[in-house]
């Protein structure tokens, strides 16, 4: 295990081996060009950190995390896209790179989950509405209506 | 001696807590009060046996007694005592017991808490309590045995892991773990509450200090753990949407539902069965974040495949106790009377709505931390769920959510007027305007997002003043009168007000931290770098020797318009015993905004330095504070005190049910 990060985050949990002593992303990697750095940052933090728990490589120590911070910035300056460096990233690791799972059959339900919770609530604070409604009271039967007249008639 | 002690009474507490299940709950069947009466005698035993065992666990680690493996592990007779004290529950098999600890305690508060809990609610909450007390001293006897010994015993200690050797591990765990834990006292209640098949107010109102003692404690540890891992990673980060960190979260986000109904409940008479639901969620979520946690499951299916029996064991303890949950729920639920009506525009209104969405954002948290697990045990397939996720999904639930609390606030019991609460707010919505307004001309734009985050953490501030202030003054009127009635208010209304006020405040500092600076530069002695308003100068370089660690250490100077204000020291931690290096963040507080720098590597004389201008970002954390001091409030109110754990002789005489005679 070699992210601090979980060492810390998993706190009191299991004891956790060996960290490394760089941190994240370092001044030699930074490239000149602010503008391709920039979107180099963006990428790298949307990339995950494969032998970390749910760390993007920007903020990752572990070695595989600066091949892949390097990676990143190699194929921006040989021209690429946002897009063909993250594909490239995805046809080597497979989904399991991207910290934003891409939406697919697979992940349907994952990011139909908060919309479809959110609905079947409401939908079910509505029934539970209409179904606690205490039933209107009966109508009154002729004699209670005589008697009630009786009363009114009796005040006036 | 003291450490086969401790393992016997452990053991000795098991034995106790099948006694405190068995006799008592049958004797709450039969009506019968000197079998009930063993219940909360029976809960302190259990307590008092369980702290034996932990204090022995303590001694052995205080006096680094290497004949214990659970010592040799994880401490070493070089280092300092705090940590060889906080060392215990920085293993699994001292957790544990610490969980446990904690769980007894609740037991014993309870147990003596006469004049807060009625009969014989108590006797079938200690009794579920017991219940689980049992499984988790089951566990660590029969899994994680922390007195194990070893012989021969070695000469030194393996150490502790460096990044545990932190004052944060004295805070963090204790607290979490009271938070964690403390809703498995409310479970317990819910538990009572379906067997006898009685829920009203009085229940709600037993219950409700026990919910706001978890929920506030629980607040207190998720910051405080946020803190630790912000100052202590190095790399300015303070939540990570990582699964041990949603793990803490799933729970606080029920348990904070559950407030709120409880407080429908206990004025109101409604959401009853909603409410048992969520106190059995509660502490289901609880566990099944222990059980994240605790059987490796989340981090690697290796760690989980290497201990296949802790794993199994808690996944035993977690599918019993929330199937059992859920199945008394099914059982019991229809048979509890419903409560008070209420029209859909009114302070109910609003709590249903609230408790709507964080129940969503819950099942949010939940759905996207053991997604990626189910479906690479369906499919194979591996998938990550990481920040981007929860950001898009969970922050716009969360928005909605606060947004709507101050009309929530201002709405009537009962029946509410949504006109009139908009207008007493408005005063609120102008105060957020014009400070999202001032926060653009200021900093010439920024995210549109943080910008809304600004207005919105104002507008919660501004209504918990409000809230205060419209309740206690009317135009004319004195201000030493409007004074006496503010004071005057019951403290649950000054919590409510100071929690939501808190709850902005923390808004506030997220928002803030759109506006927070980043330089990675590599410095020599002499040279300086730009982070946000200051100049930071490397004064110089220099070894030192820590009592079990040696370290390099570099001196910045903050420069500020030409003069110096402040200086500030980060360090790189070589740790021998672990062959393990840490990095020790260097952090100046100026005023709630910090400057934040962290070492890297050196080259060529050159040092990689990363520094963070960041600025209100202590709003993050004493927000969490300030919420948290509003539970307090709240838990202070007259109505609700805790129990005192010894009522005076006129107070028992005044109170026939806690005398096991008038039980009968």
């Amino acid at each position: 295990m070699r992210c601090r990060r979980w060492g810390i985050a998993g706190v009191m949990l299991l004891a956790v081996t060996a960290s490394l002593p760089a941190v994240a992303l370092q001044p030699d990697e930074v490239l000149a060009d602010r503008q391709l750095e920039a979107r180099a940052r963006d990428i790298s933090a949307g990339l995950r950190c494969l032998v970390c728990q749910n760390q993007s490589i920007d903020d990752s120590d572990a070695p595989l995390a600066r091949d892949l911070r390097l990676l990143v910035r190699e194929r921006l300056q040989s021209g690429d896209s946002d897009r063909a460096v993250r594909d490239f990233v995805v046809s080597r690791y497979g989904d399991f790179v991207l910290l934003k799972p891409p939406f697919k059959l697979d992940t349907a339900i994952l990011w139909a989950s908060p919309l479809l919770v959110l609905l079947a609530g409401a939908v079910a604070i509505v029934i539970g509405r209409r179904t606690r409604r205490p039933p209107p009271p009966p109508d009154l039967s002729p004699a209670e209506q005589a008697k009630l007249d009786a009363i009114l008639n009796e005040e006036r | 001696m003291s450490v086969e002690v401790g393992h016997y009474a452990l053991a000795l507490a098991l034995a106790l807590a099948v006694i405190q299940v068995v006799l008592p709950f049958w004797g709450a069947r039969a009506r019968d009060a000197a079998l009930m009466s063993i219940g909360p005698a029976a809960a302190v035993a259990v307590f008092v046996c369980v702290l034996i065992a932990f204090a022995a666990l303590v001694k052995a680690h205080v006096t680094s007694d290497f004949s214990v493996v659970n010592v040799v592990e994880n401490s070493h007779s070089l280092k300092p005592l705090l940590y060889k004290v906080t060392g215990v529950w920085g293993n699994h098999e001292g957790s544990m017991l610490l969980w446990i600890l904690v769980l007894a305690l609740f037991g014993a508060l309870v147990a003596v808490s006469r004049r807060s809990v009625p009969e014989p609610l108590r006797t079938d909450t200690l009794a579920v309590q017991g219940v689980v007390t049992i499984a988790f001293l089951a566990f660590v006897l029969a899994t994680s045995d922390p007195f194990a010994r070893v012989f021969p015993a070695p000469a030194e200690g393996q150490d502790l892991n460096p990044i545990l050797q932190d004052i944060g591990l004295a805070i963090h765990p204790p607290l979490l773990y009271v938070g964690y834990v403390g809703y498995s006292i409310v479970f317990a209640f819910a538990a009572a509450a379906l067997i006898e098949g009685r829920i009203d107010a009085v229940w709600a109102r037993a219950v409700r200090p026990w919910s706001l003692v978890a929920w506030i404690f629980l607040t207190l540890g998720i910051a405080m753990g946020s803190y630790w891992a912000y100052y202590e990673l190095g790399w300015g980060g303070f939540w990570f949407w990582d699964p041990v960190e949603n793990a803490s979260l799933m729970p606080w986000l029920a348990g904070t539902a559950l407030m709120h109904s409880m407080l429908v409940m206990e004025k109101r008479d409604a959401l009853k069965v909603w409410t048992l639901l969520l106190a059995i969620l509660t502490f289901s979520l609880s566990l099944l974040g222990t059980f994240l946690v605790r059987s490796g499951v989340l981090t690697s299916v290796h760690t989980f495949a290497t201990d296949p029996g802790r794993g199994f064991f808690i996944l035993c303890i977690l599918v019993a106790f929330i199937g059992g949950g859920f199945a008394l729920f099914a059982w019991r639920a229809p048979v509890l009377k419903q409560g008070g009506l209420f029209a859909p525009v009114s302070r109910e209104g609003a709590l249903v709505l609230n408790n709507l969405l964080l129940a969503s954002a819950c099942a949010t948290v939940l759905i996207g931390t053991i997604y990626p697990l189910a479906l690479e045990a369906l499919t194979g397939d591996k998938i990550s769920v990481g920040a981007p996720f929860f950001e898009l999904t969970f922050l716009p639930l969360a928005l909605a959510l606060l947004l709507l609390v101050p009309f929530g606030q201002a709405l009537a019991w009962k029946r509410g007027n949504l006109l009139g609460a908009a207008q007493r707010v408005v005063a609120a919505l102008a105060i957020a305007v014009v400070g999202g307004a001032v926060t653009v001309a200021v900093t010439r734009g920024g995210p549109v997002l943080a910008v809304f985050g600004v207005g919105l953490g104002l507008f919660l501030v501004a209504a918990g003043v409000n809230e205060v202030v419209a309740r206690s003054w009317s135009r004319g009127m004195p201000l030493s009168n409007a004074l006496r009635r503010a004071f005057g208010l019951p403290r649950s209304a000054w919590g409510s007000a100071v929690a939501h006020a808190g709850v902005g405040v923390v808004v506030l500092g997220l928002a803030a931290q759109a506006w927070s600076v980043e330089t990675l530069v590599t410095l020599k002695p002499g040279e300086a770098a730009q982070a946000g308003p200051f100049t930071v100068v490397l004064e110089g370089a220099f070894p030192r020797t820590g009592p079990n660690f040696n370290e390099e250490a570099a001196r910045f100077r903050l420069i500020e318009g030409g003069a110096a204000v402040a200086s500030v020291e980060a360090s790189k931690r070589f740790y021998a015993a672990r062959a393990t290096t840490t990095t020790e963040a260097g952090i100046r507080t100026l005023g709630l905004s910090q400057v934040y720098v962290s070492l890297g590597d050196s080259r060529d004389g050159a040092l990689g330095v990363r520094i963070y201008w960041k600025p209100f970002v202590l709003l993050i954390w004493l927000g969490a504070v300030v919420m948290a001091l509003g539970g307090a409030l709240s838990l202070s109110d007259r109505r609700l005190r805790l129990g005192v754990p010894v009522p005076s002789r006129r107070a028992q005489a005044s109170l026939p049910t806690a005398t096991p005679a008038a039980a009968e």
